[in-house]
């Protein structure tokens, strides 16, 4: 079996094992973006011009939730030593991590997001921009993701070094990715926004798995 | 086979060694002795490439280590690798499945069997107790016959008398058929070597 099936398939045993924290994100994501429409009131226009942007404030911290836990417990526990020691291109180790990530974060949340949605007053072509935009950006977040995650690896108060790191990076792929949703919202092309997106994720998708190899690397020494 | 010149450590801006060599051959048993500070773990983790050296090279038949030498070489450190969720079994399967092993379901609950793990082979890791777990990491060895290169960090500790035996019918059993072993330890284990070499660390 390749190292990267071997892994996924074992992060998603533990992940089955450890439902609750799959479920956190989850849980929190719906609840962080539901409390701004109980708290702004049932004002239908108000409601659907700022729909996009806080189902994606709202996945984005979501998906941040969950990044300390990528590489922790198989630091602390030993595992990821034996992983680096392994006969296995650590490219595939680090591949392996961001797509458990995405399919227990990313994938869930971008399932999900639609119907939150909905709850927005956004119309149907929003919705389904909004389903696109998820889909392009969230891999994206997952990738960056593990580049801090490996960054703050053992260091101490890592959960708020973390989001110090990422926030400004995640810049780009919220305005993007709520920008495209908006631009259907005022009937314009959501063309240009999602290529830009993609741009952000052909580009992430190469510096963020090398970063993170580099800061395990380190972080092992 | 496998050899250091000139090698020298450093951790937290501190020289741990420098200088060090020595030169093994196939069948060698390797000790490294020192008291605690010395160098010893830095030292493994340095021959299994987890860490660069200050300054001095390490060579694997004669050539730098490369993609090859991880085929060829087991490190077992102080963390005994086990995913508290994942069953000792399971743990087992992913380690030697890492290392590229064939899965071998009977050789490996035979493996648990040889450490006295065999009732605690489908529970989860977290609920092992010290001794369980140093277990659990070495009962690897039982099916690491063909990985030339063992590098063990401390593997007596929290063993019993039992399982202080096994090992060191293992690694002699590993030596006869021309295998390395290194390793770090306190205690005097005996271990019968075709050839024994000794480095001794100073704090």
């Amino acid at each position: 079996m390749s190292g990267f099936a071997l892994l996924v398939g074992r992060d998603l045993r533990i992940a089955l094992r450890r439902r609750g924290d799959a479920l956190n994100v989850v849980v929190f994501f719906v609840v962080a973006s539901s409390l701004f429409a109980l708290g702004v009131g049932p004002e239908p226009k108000l409601l659907a011009a700022m729909g996009a942007g806080v189902v994606w404030v709202a996945a984005l911290l979501a998906a941040m939730l969950s990044l300390p836990r990528m590489f922790a417990a198989d630091f602390a526990d030993g595992t990821l030593e034996q992983l680096l020691v392994a006969p296995r291109p650590l490219l595939g180790v680090v591949a392996a991590k961001i797509s458990s990530h995405w399919l227990m974060t990313g994938l869930p949340l971008t399932l999900i997001a639609p119907l939150l949605g909905l709850q927005y007053h956004l119309p149907a072509s929003a919705l389904g921009t909004l389903l696109v935009s998820l889909v392009i950006g969230t891999p994206v977040l997952s990738m960056l993701g593990a580049a801090g995650a490996a960054l703050t690896l053992g260091a101490r108060g890592g959960g708020v070094l973390l989001g110090l790191l990422l926030l400004p990076l995640y810049v780009p792929v919220l305005v993007f990715g709520a920008g495209a949703v908006i631009a259907v919202q005022n009937g314009l092309d959501p063309g240009a926004h999602l290529s830009l997106l993609g741009a952000f994720l052909a580009v992430s998708s190469v510096v963020g798995p090398l970063a993170a190899m580099a800061a395990l690397r380190i972080a092992l020494d | 086979m496998l050899e250091a010149k000139d090698l020298a450590c450093e951790r937290g801006g501190v020289r741990l060694f420098t200088g060090l060599g020595f030169s093994v051959g196939a069948g060698a048993l390797l000790r490294v002795k020192g008291p605690n500070g010395s160098g010893k773990t830095s030292l493994l983790r340095t021959l299994a490439g987890l860490s660069r050296p200050a300054s001095g090279s390490i060579r694997w038949r004669d050539r730098e280590r490369g993609d090859d030498f991880r085929r060829e070489m087991l490190f077992i450190g102080h963390a005994a690798g086990l995913s508290e969720d994942l069953t000792v079994l399971e743990n087992l399967n992913f380690a030697l499945e890492l290392s590229g092993a064939k899965r071998p379901l009977e050789k490996t609950k035979a493996a648990l069997e040889l450490f006295g793990l065999e009732r605690v082979a489908r529970m989860p890791a977290r609920f092992l107790s010290q001794g369980q777990r140093r277990r659990a990491a070495l009962a690897r060895l039982a099916l690491s016959a063909e990985v030339p290169l063992w590098l063990l960090d401390e593997p007596f500790a929290a063993l019993d008398a039992e399982a202080l035996e096994q090992l060191s019918r293992l690694a002699t059993a590993h030596l006869a058929r021309g295998g390395l072993v290194v390793l770090t330890s306190h205690q005097e284990v005996a271990i019968a070597a075709p050839a024994t070499e000794t480095v001794v660390l100073q704090a």
